[in-house]
Protein backbone atom coordinates (compact mmCIF):
# COMPACT_ATOMS: atom_id res chain seq x y z
CA UNK A 1 0.00 0.00 0.00
CA UNK A 2 1.16 3.38 -1.09
CA UNK A 3 2.14 5.79 1.71
CA UNK A 4 -0.19 8.23 2.53
CA UNK A 5 0.49 11.51 0.87
CA UNK A 6 -0.26 14.89 2.08
CA UNK A 7 -3.32 16.24 0.23
CA UNK A 8 -4.33 19.67 -0.40
CA UNK A 9 -7.71 21.35 0.27
CA UNK A 10 -10.15 19.99 -2.41
CA UNK A 11 -11.65 23.10 -4.60
CA UNK A 12 -13.67 22.87 -8.11
CA UNK A 13 -11.65 24.04 -10.93
CA UNK A 14 -13.00 25.33 -14.38
CA UNK A 15 -11.85 22.75 -17.15
CA UNK A 16 -11.99 23.43 -20.84
CA UNK A 17 -13.12 21.11 -23.42
CA UNK A 18 -10.38 21.03 -25.90
CA UNK A 19 -11.08 17.80 -28.00
CA UNK A 20 -13.68 15.12 -28.04
CA UNK A 21 -13.56 11.43 -29.61
CA UNK A 22 -16.47 9.65 -30.23
CA UNK A 23 -15.42 6.05 -28.87
CA UNK A 24 -18.67 4.24 -29.60
CA UNK A 25 -21.99 4.89 -30.57
CA UNK A 26 -22.82 5.73 -26.55
CA UNK A 27 -19.58 6.74 -25.47
CA UNK A 28 -17.09 9.15 -25.78
CA UNK A 29 -14.08 10.80 -24.54
CA UNK A 30 -13.89 14.19 -23.76
CA UNK A 31 -10.48 16.12 -23.57
CA UNK A 32 -9.90 18.81 -20.87
CA UNK A 33 -7.38 21.32 -20.19
CA UNK A 34 -7.46 21.60 -16.18
CA UNK A 35 -5.25 25.10 -14.89
CA UNK A 36 -3.28 23.79 -11.88
CA UNK A 37 -4.04 20.16 -12.12
CA UNK A 38 -2.10 18.48 -9.52
CA UNK A 39 -1.54 14.97 -11.31
CA UNK A 40 -3.44 11.68 -10.87
CA UNK A 41 -2.49 8.16 -10.48
CA UNK A 42 -3.96 5.50 -12.73
CA UNK A 43 -7.72 4.64 -11.52
CA UNK A 44 -8.27 7.70 -10.02
CA UNK A 45 -11.30 9.27 -10.45
CA UNK A 46 -12.95 13.27 -10.78
CA UNK A 47 -16.16 14.49 -9.51
CA UNK A 48 -17.29 16.47 -12.08
CA UNK A 49 -20.32 19.49 -11.66
CA UNK A 50 -22.42 20.81 -14.12
CA UNK A 51 -24.73 24.10 -13.06
CA UNK A 52 -27.76 25.54 -15.21
CA UNK A 53 -28.23 29.17 -15.56
CA UNK A 54 -31.22 28.93 -12.84
CA UNK A 55 -28.37 27.64 -10.20
CA UNK A 56 -29.62 23.73 -10.47
CA UNK A 57 -26.60 22.17 -10.13
CA UNK A 58 -25.89 18.29 -10.85
CA UNK A 59 -22.91 16.24 -9.74
CA UNK A 60 -21.23 12.72 -10.89
CA UNK A 61 -18.31 10.92 -10.69
CA UNK A 62 -15.94 10.15 -13.46
CA UNK A 63 -12.70 7.70 -13.82
CA UNK A 64 -9.75 9.33 -15.73
CA UNK A 65 -8.92 7.31 -19.21
CA UNK A 66 -5.34 9.41 -19.71
CA UNK A 67 -2.15 8.84 -18.33
CA UNK A 68 -0.60 11.82 -16.42
CA UNK A 69 0.39 14.29 -18.78
CA UNK A 70 0.31 17.77 -17.29
CA UNK A 71 -2.66 19.20 -17.05
CA UNK A 72 -4.55 17.21 -19.91
CA UNK A 73 -7.09 15.25 -18.74
CA UNK A 74 -9.14 12.89 -20.68
CA UNK A 75 -12.19 11.26 -19.42
CA UNK A 76 -14.83 8.34 -21.16
CA UNK A 77 -18.13 8.40 -20.74
CA UNK A 78 -20.92 5.73 -21.30
CA UNK A 79 -24.36 7.47 -21.96
CA UNK A 80 -27.06 6.10 -19.66
CA UNK A 81 -30.12 6.45 -21.17
CA UNK A 82 -32.46 7.82 -18.30
CA UNK A 83 -29.21 9.84 -16.45
CA UNK A 84 -29.52 13.50 -16.14
CA UNK A 85 -25.86 14.32 -16.88
CA UNK A 86 -24.51 11.96 -19.27
CA UNK A 87 -26.36 12.24 -22.29
CA UNK A 88 -25.63 16.07 -22.06
CA UNK A 89 -21.74 15.24 -21.87
CA UNK A 90 -22.21 12.71 -24.80
CA UNK A 91 -24.09 14.38 -27.14
CA UNK A 92 -24.02 17.64 -26.38
CA UNK A 93 -21.07 18.76 -25.37
CA UNK A 94 -18.66 20.50 -27.86
CA UNK A 95 -14.78 21.90 -27.85
CA UNK A 96 -14.97 25.43 -26.30
CA UNK A 97 -17.42 24.18 -23.39
CA UNK A 98 -16.26 24.16 -19.31
CA UNK A 99 -17.74 22.94 -16.62
CA UNK A 100 -16.48 21.93 -13.03
CA UNK A 101 -14.19 19.18 -11.87
CA UNK A 102 -12.64 18.44 -8.51
CA UNK A 103 -9.59 16.25 -8.10
CA UNK A 104 -8.49 13.62 -8.65
CA UNK A 105 -9.81 11.57 -5.91
CA UNK A 106 -9.97 7.92 -4.75
CA UNK A 107 -6.45 6.17 -3.50
CA UNK A 108 -8.18 2.34 -3.04
CA UNK A 109 -8.27 1.20 -6.67
CA UNK A 110 -5.24 2.62 -8.13
CA UNK A 111 -2.00 0.95 -9.63
CA UNK A 112 1.06 1.83 -8.52
CA UNK A 113 3.73 1.74 -11.79
CA UNK A 114 6.53 1.66 -9.70
CA UNK A 115 5.38 -2.12 -8.44
CA UNK A 116 6.46 -4.79 -10.89
CA UNK A 117 3.79 -7.74 -9.80
CA UNK A 118 2.09 -8.63 -12.66
CA UNK A 119 -1.56 -7.41 -12.55
CA UNK A 120 -5.04 -8.77 -13.82
CA UNK A 121 -7.33 -6.19 -15.15
CA UNK A 122 -11.24 -7.51 -16.06
CA UNK A 123 -13.47 -5.21 -17.35
CA UNK A 124 -17.25 -5.41 -17.84
CA UNK A 125 -18.49 -2.53 -20.22
CA UNK A 126 -17.60 1.57 -19.14
CA UNK A 127 -15.45 -0.34 -16.55
CA UNK A 128 -12.68 -0.26 -18.90
CA UNK A 129 -12.14 2.84 -18.16
CA UNK A 130 -10.03 3.45 -15.27
CA UNK A 131 -7.96 0.13 -16.40
CA UNK A 132 -7.37 1.75 -19.74
CA UNK A 133 -5.36 4.83 -17.49
CA UNK A 134 -3.54 1.80 -16.02
CA UNK A 135 -2.52 0.51 -19.25
CA UNK A 136 -1.71 4.26 -20.57
CA UNK A 137 0.50 4.75 -17.93
CA UNK A 138 2.46 1.74 -17.96
CA UNK A 139 3.07 2.48 -21.94
CA UNK A 140 4.48 5.81 -20.98
CA UNK A 141 6.60 5.12 -17.80
CA UNK A 142 7.85 1.76 -19.86
CA UNK A 143 6.97 -0.51 -16.79
CA UNK A 144 8.00 -4.04 -17.11
CA UNK A 145 5.21 -5.26 -15.00
CA UNK A 146 3.18 -8.04 -17.12
CA UNK A 147 -0.57 -7.15 -17.77
CA UNK A 148 -3.60 -9.21 -18.92
CA UNK A 149 -6.46 -7.87 -19.53
CA UNK A 150 -10.04 -9.25 -20.03
CA UNK A 151 -12.62 -7.17 -21.04
CA UNK A 152 -16.07 -8.06 -21.48
CA UNK A 153 -18.49 -6.65 -23.59
CA UNK A 154 -21.82 -6.76 -25.13
CA UNK A 155 -20.34 -6.59 -28.48
CA UNK A 156 -17.20 -5.33 -30.70
CA UNK A 157 -18.76 -2.25 -31.09
CA UNK A 158 -19.69 -1.07 -28.03
CA UNK A 159 -16.26 -2.54 -26.58
CA UNK A 160 -14.34 0.87 -25.89
CA UNK A 161 -10.74 1.96 -27.05
CA UNK A 162 -10.65 -1.80 -29.24
CA UNK A 163 -8.51 -0.43 -31.64
CA UNK A 164 -6.35 1.34 -29.52
CA UNK A 165 -6.20 -1.87 -27.37
CA UNK A 166 -5.25 -4.26 -30.58
CA UNK A 167 -2.85 -2.50 -31.56
CA UNK A 168 -1.33 -1.54 -27.85
CA UNK A 169 -1.26 -5.34 -27.54
CA UNK A 170 0.60 -6.24 -30.54
CA UNK A 171 3.32 -2.93 -29.87
CA UNK A 172 3.61 -3.27 -25.51
CA UNK A 173 5.26 -5.91 -24.51
CA UNK A 174 3.83 -7.49 -21.47
CA UNK A 175 0.53 -6.36 -22.05
CA UNK A 176 -2.24 -9.36 -22.97
CA UNK A 177 -5.67 -8.34 -24.15
CA UNK A 178 -8.57 -10.71 -24.57
CA UNK A 179 -12.23 -9.51 -25.38
CA UNK A 180 -15.45 -11.31 -24.00
CA UNK A 181 -18.58 -10.52 -26.22
CA UNK A 182 -21.54 -11.14 -24.53
CA UNK A 183 -24.38 -10.73 -27.32
CA UNK A 184 -22.56 -12.09 -30.50
CA UNK A 185 -24.57 -14.61 -31.98
CA UNK A 186 -22.99 -17.93 -30.63
CA UNK A 187 -21.06 -20.45 -33.08
CA UNK A 188 -20.38 -23.90 -31.89
CA UNK A 189 -16.96 -22.81 -31.55
CA UNK A 190 -17.50 -19.28 -29.37
CA UNK A 191 -20.67 -20.28 -27.11
CA UNK A 192 -18.65 -20.99 -24.29
CA UNK A 193 -16.34 -18.10 -24.37
CA UNK A 194 -18.91 -15.17 -24.21
CA UNK A 195 -18.94 -14.73 -20.68
CA UNK A 196 -15.97 -14.73 -18.30
CA UNK A 197 -16.12 -17.38 -15.81
CA UNK A 198 -13.56 -19.33 -14.34
CA UNK A 199 -12.15 -21.44 -17.60
CA UNK A 200 -11.53 -17.38 -18.94
CA UNK A 201 -10.11 -16.26 -16.15
CA UNK A 202 -7.55 -19.18 -15.57
CA UNK A 203 -6.82 -18.96 -19.30
CA UNK A 204 -6.34 -15.21 -20.41
CA UNK A 205 -5.37 -14.83 -16.53
CA UNK A 206 -2.57 -15.45 -14.01
CA UNK A 207 -2.37 -18.36 -11.59
CA UNK A 208 -2.30 -16.77 -7.80
CA UNK A 209 0.82 -18.19 -7.40
CA UNK A 210 2.28 -15.28 -9.00
CA UNK A 211 0.83 -12.79 -6.85
CA UNK A 212 -0.98 -10.95 -9.30
CA UNK A 213 -2.47 -7.59 -8.23
CA UNK A 214 -6.46 -8.00 -9.79
CA UNK A 215 -8.22 -5.09 -10.48
CA UNK A 216 -11.74 -5.53 -11.21
CA UNK A 217 -14.28 -2.92 -12.26
CA UNK A 218 -17.44 -2.82 -13.87
CA UNK A 219 -21.21 -3.33 -13.13
CA UNK A 220 -21.74 -4.62 -9.77
CA UNK A 221 -23.53 -7.99 -10.48
CA UNK A 222 -20.34 -8.32 -12.74
CA UNK A 223 -17.99 -7.49 -10.13
CA UNK A 224 -19.09 -9.12 -7.43
CA UNK A 225 -19.54 -12.04 -9.71
CA UNK A 226 -15.52 -11.95 -10.89
CA UNK A 227 -13.88 -11.04 -7.65
CA UNK A 228 -15.89 -14.25 -5.97
CA UNK A 229 -14.63 -16.57 -8.82
CA UNK A 230 -11.06 -15.22 -8.52
CA UNK A 231 -11.17 -15.57 -4.65
CA UNK A 232 -12.56 -18.71 -4.73
CA UNK A 233 -9.39 -20.15 -7.72
CA UNK A 234 -7.32 -19.14 -4.89
CA UNK A 235 -6.21 -15.14 -5.56
CA UNK A 236 -5.48 -13.48 -2.09
CA UNK A 237 -8.63 -11.17 -1.33
CA UNK A 238 -6.67 -8.38 -0.30
CA UNK A 239 -5.01 -8.19 -3.93
CA UNK A 240 -8.40 -8.59 -5.62
CA UNK A 241 -9.38 -4.74 -5.76
CA UNK A 242 -12.92 -3.88 -7.10
CA UNK A 243 -14.64 -0.30 -8.33
CA UNK A 244 -18.81 -1.21 -8.98
CA UNK A 245 -20.74 1.52 -10.76
CA UNK A 246 -24.09 0.50 -10.55
CA UNK A 247 -26.35 -1.15 -12.71
CA UNK A 248 -25.47 0.86 -15.93
CA UNK A 249 -22.69 2.96 -15.18
CA UNK A 250 -23.31 7.28 -13.74
CA UNK B 1 -30.64 -6.77 -6.12
CA UNK B 2 -26.99 -6.51 -6.16
CA UNK B 3 -27.47 -3.81 -9.12
CA UNK B 4 -29.01 -1.50 -6.88
CA UNK B 5 -25.76 -0.22 -5.15
CA UNK B 6 -22.04 0.72 -6.04
CA UNK B 7 -19.14 0.91 -4.04
CA UNK B 8 -17.25 3.39 -1.25
CA UNK B 9 -14.79 4.68 -4.27
CA UNK B 10 -17.19 6.82 -5.16
CA UNK B 11 -17.61 8.64 -2.26
CA UNK B 12 -13.95 10.01 -2.37
CA UNK B 13 -14.76 13.34 -3.19
CA UNK B 14 -17.53 13.93 -0.90
CA UNK B 15 -15.39 12.73 1.78
CA UNK B 16 -12.01 14.35 0.69
CA UNK B 17 -14.04 17.54 1.38
CA UNK B 18 -14.41 16.99 4.95
CA UNK B 19 -10.91 15.17 5.03
CA UNK B 20 -7.20 16.20 4.94
CA UNK B 21 -6.67 12.38 3.11
CA UNK B 22 -8.31 9.92 1.28
CA UNK B 23 -10.96 8.06 3.35
CA UNK B 24 -11.95 5.32 1.05
CA UNK B 25 -8.64 3.39 1.99
CA UNK B 26 -9.14 3.27 5.40
CA UNK B 27 -10.24 0.38 6.81
CA UNK B 28 -13.38 0.56 9.31
CA UNK B 29 -14.92 -2.14 12.12
CA UNK B 30 -18.06 -2.98 11.50
CA UNK B 31 -19.80 -2.79 14.54
CA UNK B 32 -22.71 -5.53 14.01
CA UNK B 33 -20.26 -8.20 12.81
CA UNK B 34 -16.90 -7.25 13.09
CA UNK B 35 -16.06 -7.23 9.57
CA UNK B 36 -12.90 -5.15 8.74
CA UNK B 37 -12.10 -3.66 5.09
CA UNK B 38 -11.38 -0.60 3.51
CA UNK B 39 -13.86 2.24 2.78
CA UNK B 40 -13.94 1.94 -0.69
CA UNK B 41 -15.69 -1.76 -0.27
CA UNK B 42 -18.67 -0.62 1.70
CA UNK B 43 -21.86 -1.02 -0.53
CA UNK B 44 -23.16 2.37 -1.17
CA UNK B 45 -26.87 3.35 -1.59
CA UNK B 46 -27.55 6.63 -3.14
CA UNK B 47 -31.41 6.73 -3.76
CA UNK B 48 -32.02 7.97 -0.76
CA UNK B 49 -31.91 11.63 0.88
CA UNK B 50 -28.20 11.74 1.01
CA UNK B 51 -25.87 8.15 1.08
CA UNK B 52 -25.95 5.29 3.04
CA UNK B 53 -22.83 2.83 3.49
CA UNK B 54 -23.74 -0.63 4.63
CA UNK B 55 -20.90 -3.57 5.67
CA UNK B 56 -20.35 -5.91 2.58
CA UNK B 57 -20.26 -8.64 5.39
CA UNK B 58 -23.89 -8.38 7.38
CA UNK B 59 -25.39 -5.13 5.56
CA UNK B 60 -25.77 -3.06 8.53
CA UNK B 61 -25.40 0.74 8.45
CA UNK B 62 -21.71 1.73 8.97
CA UNK B 63 -22.44 5.46 8.20
CA UNK B 64 -24.72 7.84 6.54
CA UNK B 65 -23.86 10.62 4.94
CA UNK B 66 -25.80 14.01 3.91
CA UNK B 67 -24.36 17.25 2.53
CA UNK B 68 -26.17 21.13 2.81
CA UNK B 69 -25.31 23.54 0.96
CA UNK B 70 -23.10 24.67 3.73
CA UNK B 71 -22.37 21.48 5.66
CA UNK B 72 -22.17 17.94 5.97
CA UNK B 73 -23.83 15.44 8.45
CA UNK B 74 -21.76 12.21 9.03
CA UNK B 75 -23.37 9.38 10.85
CA UNK B 76 -20.63 7.15 11.79
CA UNK B 77 -22.64 4.74 13.89
CA UNK B 78 -21.70 1.38 12.25
CA UNK B 79 -17.92 1.67 12.64
CA UNK B 80 -16.52 1.41 15.76
CA UNK B 81 -12.63 2.07 14.41
CA UNK B 82 -11.30 3.78 11.58
CA UNK B 83 -7.65 2.83 10.95
CA UNK B 84 -6.80 5.91 8.85
CA UNK B 85 -3.37 5.99 6.96
CA UNK B 86 -1.78 9.18 8.03
CA UNK B 87 1.84 11.37 6.20
CA UNK B 88 4.57 10.14 8.61
CA UNK B 89 5.51 13.72 10.00
CA UNK B 90 8.96 13.24 9.75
Amino acid sequence: MARAAVLGRLSWRVADVVDVVEETSTARSLILDVPDWPGHRPGQHVDLRLTAEDGYSAQRSYSISSAPDGGRVELTVQRVEDGEVSPYLVDVVEPGDRFEVRGPVGGYFVWDPDDPAPVLLVAGGSGVVPLMAMIRTRGARGSPAPFRLIYSSRTPGTAVYRQELRVRAESNPGLEVAFAFTRVPSTATDAGRRRVGTDRLRESGWPPDLGPTCFVCGPTGFVESISRLLVDAGHDPARVLTERFGPTGG
Amino acid sequence: MSDTWVDGNGLAGALRELFAVDITTARGTCVGCGTVGPVAGARVYTRAPGVVARCPGCGGVLFRLVRGPDRAWLDLRGVTCLEIQVPDSG
